[in-house]
């Protein structure tokens, strides 16, 4: 027994399951066994996918297709688009979702292809720290733009 | 142990869906971390959102953007094949023919979407040519 063998793996909580399993129809992930934690994540990625083919795909359209970019500036955002309730909604949502879906996501390809522990255990972190302050900062520009339809009827 | 990729994966007819759903999904999350940072601009710093803002309006912000609309609607329609085989099983018989359907919808609505997003590269040529 080596002593490489024998210590003990400092990342062992970010540890995926011994063996992935591709699906050979879909190309994802086959459902996770054993592991409550994987599950949920594998659940989690496409009940928010569903969601994200919605709201990205709408949020998208709207932003090309009805506003040109051209016609699009900070006045637009605050006086036009976020002038209303549903659509801070709409688009808080979407941070929401995508912010899960897409560190999610990332997670898995950091834990495909960092194997040295460390590295791993330093990604992850890194990977949800970054996810955390960019949910902050969606959250503080959606909610403490001023809404013109509330405040100019007072 | 170390495993290599091509092992681990077996490339097949699928694996083109795979390597695209992957390679989207990495572009979509880098745009994600510009996107939420420049709409945090409009409270911190209207200017500096404006000229990017110009810059998303320019030729190459838009061929960016339709990068960007291809690399989305990719990702929207191959994941939502994974979802419909993944929680119905049954659905794995028509694997084929979702597959088709993923890159028909990709043409039909994509097209129209870059050339709306294009409009400003065809339409003064279109105009140069008095057909339009």
């Amino acid at each position: 027994m080596t002593a490489q063998q024998s210590a003990p793996a400092p990342a062992e909580s970010v540890q995926p399951p011994a063996e992935v399993v591709v699906s050979p129809t879909s190309r994802a992930r086959v459902r996770p066994r054993g592991s409550r934690k994987e599950l949920a994540v594998w659940y989690l990625m496409r009940v928010t996918a569903v969601a994200l083919f919605v709201l990205a795909l709408g949020h998208f359209s709207i932003l090309h297709f009805i506003w040109d970019p051209a016609a699009q500036n900070a006045e637009f955002i605050q006086d036009e688009r976020w002038n209303s309730i549903f659509w801070r909604g709409f688009d808080w949502l979407l941070l929401t979702t995508v912010i899960i879906h897409a560190f999610l996501g990332v997670r898995t390809v950091v834990l495909d292809y960092i194997r040295w522990p460390v590295v791993r255990t330093g990604s992850l972190w890194l990977l949800y720290v970054v996810g955390i302050v960019l949910f902050i900062l969606g959250t503080q520009v959606i909610v403490t733009i001023p809404l013109e339809a509330l405040t100019s009827g007072m | 142990m170390r495993v290599p990729l091509t092992a681990r994966y077996r490339p097949r007819a699928g694996m083109v869906a795979w390597a695209f759903h992957r390679i989207s999904g990495v572009g979509i999350f880098a745009f994600i971390l510009l996107h939420v940072i420049d709409i945090y601009l409009v409270g911190a710093n209207p200017n500096m959102y404006d000229d990017l803002l110009a810059f998303y309006a320019s030729i190459p912000g838009r061929l960016l953007e339709v990068v960007l609309g291809a690399a989305l609607l990719y990702h929207a329609l191959n994941g939502l094949r994974i979802v419909i085989i993944d929680l119905w099983p049954a659905m794995t018989v028509y694997h084929r023919q979702l597959w088709q359907a993923t890159w028909i919808i990709f043409i039909v609505v994509g097209v129209p979407g870059a050339l709306i997003i294009l409009r400003p590269v065809w339409l003064p040529l279109l105009q140069q040519l008095g057909l339009a």
